[in-house]
């Protein structure tokens, strides 16, 4: 790896990864709602047309289901597209060709194809865009066989992650946390890759688990400080990946603390933190805790426009730190 | 609205005859009438197969379609790929695929053209370009259009074919398909193959415009409608929309009005159709008319008709024996072709 480490936003590490991506291979492509010259709607491929051109950088026509269907078809016909949402709420209309086609093609075929396609969603809430642009839907993508699906939580992993995929030959989902694409981090020059599998342990702790996705893993962060304070250790696991999970990373996790609370910002009922919380129970792990599970989900509601409602649709820090205060007093 | 610019050019000899007797040599209109058989033959006895058990879960018959699925391929290349739909057991015959893979597929089985995951309804043929028929009516369509997105990246001399039927024309991503490969001007030749009927509502009550090809206008594509049950028809419109493919000019849409004599699938009791009308297509046969009118342009005798379908006869049997004597697939292996690298 390169050892150059400069601070780049999470923006400017996907767009740099995918520059890198499409330097070292003539098949990468990037489609796309406006990605051209206007720069993407979060201006993450920026100028990236002015470096590969409009054949490399191709804006799309308003047609999700269609374009989908076409990155899908190009990755078939031996290109690497990837392929970009406005927003993640916007891949509802193109459910068909990536849950029917995408994610079963080579299942279908027994084999016979891969199909190596990127698709990158902004999720998320927090920008004061209302209920059809702000949604967090990446559980319903996990729940399909076939795909992988990632939430890179850092501008070095958000890169890294990125060329995995595009090296990865089966369709990879990114979900990228819209709220993130502003925030700085170290990012290294150069090629390299974050496995996706991979959880990442982002703060060890010996009294709390805390498994987290996206931006939720840095509230949890801020949490898990403020619980330092009070000499609560809270072990904190950014999830990385969420199919497939990395589930040796938190059962190891949870028999070390013994007890779990899982952070996300989907709605709470039938979500990730359900997923988590029962893989854990079904495993040795389930003899080490000595507390219920608690998941701090997103609230039972389309996400609202106003500020003060849209904050409480989803987990905030002083609630993970109250969650894991009740956990760890709780025992005796 | 383009009609069909078909048939009866004067050839170098001064002839009148129809466009595939001036472009393919005998050998080749032999196989093609051979290919035909071959369908039929395929699917009665899959049919068969399926009415005695030895297949479960459903199929969708093409009988009386043939000459769309032969006629399409005719220009196609090895190279060359389509995209096809739950009714395309003749779409992967025409472009190449054995029948006893074929079979070995419907059986479930190892040697099945997908390892007897897929089945009829997924009947694919990568090898020979077919990119798979599918369960989802439209799905196949921006499928192709990437396909061909891809053949124009690489710079390869291909087209793909995308087949369909009515039924997708009123899909959203018939639309969306249609007018990305014309505004990229992308080596697609779509094929509806309209049969006259989804499942059971008709072309005429579902769709707004006379014909699907009317619809090409709209995406400022040529729109041409063909005779479906006619071959030499649907080879002409098939080269000249390959050749423009090919020529970097864009997509084209043919609309072949055929008809299919079975019901939608193994569900069907036939209640939105007459009996009349089912029978007044079965007199247009595709397969008859090709035949008589070999034997009228003198190549094909009754003697040679009899010794193509005895091959194609030995060629079904054989295929069923190799079926069954495939193995299935192992349990164990439930999970595998999920992904390219499995997950422990």
């Amino acid at each position: 790896m390169n050892q150059d480490i400069r601070a780049l936003s999470y923006a400017e590490a996907l767009r740099e990864a995918m520059a890198i991506a499409m330097e070292a291979d003539e098949r990468v492509f990037l489609m796309g709602e406006d990605i051209g010259v206007y720069g993407g709607a979060f201006q993450v491929t920026g100028d990236l047309i002015e470096r590969f051109g409009a054949d490399r950088v191709m804006d799309t026509p308003i047609s999700e289901l269609g374009g989908a269907g076409v990155a899908v078809g190009a990755a078939l016909g031996g290109m690497r597209p990837i392929y970009e949402f406005q927003f993640s709420d916007f891949a509802m209309l193109a459910m068909e060709q990536i849950a029917n086609q995408a994610a079963k093609m080579r299942f279908m075929l027994g084999g016979a194809v891969s199909v190596p396609v990127v698709m990158r969603f902004p999720a998320g809430s927090g920008t004061g865009a209302a209920a059809q642009h702000s949604q967090s839907i990446e559980a319903w993508f996990a729940h399909i066989p076939g795909l992988k699906v990632i939430q890179p939580a850092t501008p070095h992993d958000v890169k890294g992650m990125l060329l995995a995929a595009v090296a990865d030959p089966d369709p990879v989902m990114i979900f990228e946390h819209k709220l993130l694409y502003k925030m700085k981090g170290p990012v290294p020059a150069g090629h390299y890759t974050v496995p996706i599998g991979e959880a990442e342990i982002r703060c060890a702790g010996r009294d709390v688990t805390i498994v987290a996705t996206s931006i939720m893993v840095h509230r949890s962060l801020a949490a898990a400080a403020e619980l330092e304070r009070e000499n609560i250790s809270a072990e904190v696991i950014d999830l990385r990946t969420i199919r497939p999970i990395d589930r040796q990373t938190v059962i190891e996790s949870v028999k070390k603390t013994s007890r779990l609370i899982c952070v996300y910002e989907g709605v709470k009922t039938m979500g990730i933190g359900a997923e988590i919380s029962a893989m854990v129970v079904e495993s040795e792990a389930f003899d080490f805790l000595d507390a219920p599970i608690l998941r701090l989900g997103g609230a039972e509601t389309p996400i609202p426009y106003n500020p003060d409602l849209e904050r409480a649709a989803v987990p905030q820090t002083p609630a993970i730190v109250e969650a894991a205060r009740r956990l760890v007093t709780a025992k005796a | 609205m383009a009609k069909a610019k078909t048939t009866k050019r004067p050839d170098a000899a001064g002839g009148n005859r129809p466009f595939i007797y001036n472009r393919y040599a005998p050998r080749q209109l032999r196989e093609a009438l051979a290919k035909m058989q071959r369908i039929r033959r395929f699917e009665e006895c899959a049919e068969e197969s399926y009415m005695r058990g030895h297949i479960h879960g459903t199929m969708h018959l093409s009988i009386g379609q043939e000459a769309s699925a032969v006629g399409i391929c005719m220009p196609l290349n090895a190279g060359d790929q389509l995209t096809s739909t739950h009714r395309g057991h003749g779409h992967c015959l025409a472009k190449g695929a054995e029948i006893a893979r074929m079979f070995a597929e419907f059986f479930g089985r190892e040697d099945g053209y997908c390892k007897g995951r897929g089945g009829s309804m997924h009947i694919a043929d990568v090898a020979n370009g077919n990119l798979g028929a599918n369960g989802i009516v439209a799905g196949g369509l921006p499928i192709a259009v990437g396909a061909a997105l891809a053949i124009k990246k690489l710079k390869k001399p291909n087209v793909v074919v995308c087949f369909f039927g009515d039924g997708a024309n009123n899909e959203g991503a018939f639309h969306e398909s249609l007018n990305m490969a014309s505004i990229w001007k992308l080596p697609v030749v779509f094929v509806c193959e309209n049969n006259g009927y989804g499942m059971s509502m008709s072309a005429a009550r579902s769709t707004a415009v006379e014909n699907v090809a009317d619809r090409a206008a709209a995406y400022a594509m040529p729109g041409v409608i063909v005779d479906g049950n006619d071959l030499s028809a649907v080879a002409e419109a098939s080269q000249i929309a390959c050749d423009r493919a090919r020529a970097g000019d864009g997509p084209t849409l043919i609309e072949n009005k055929t008809y299919r004599w079975r019901g939608h699938s193994k569900s069907d009791r036939n209640r939105y159709r007459t009996k009349e009308e089912i029978e007044a297509w079965v007199a247009k046969d595709p397969i008859i008319r090709f035949q008589d009118e070999m034997k009228s342009q003198g190549i094909v005798d009754d003697a040679a008709i009899a010794e193509i379908r005895a091959a194609v006869e030995q060629e079904i049997e054989a295929g069923l024996e190799f079926a069954k004597a495939s193995p299935p697939p192992r349990i164990e292996d439930l999970t595998r072709f999920v992904y390219t690298d499995p997950i422990p």
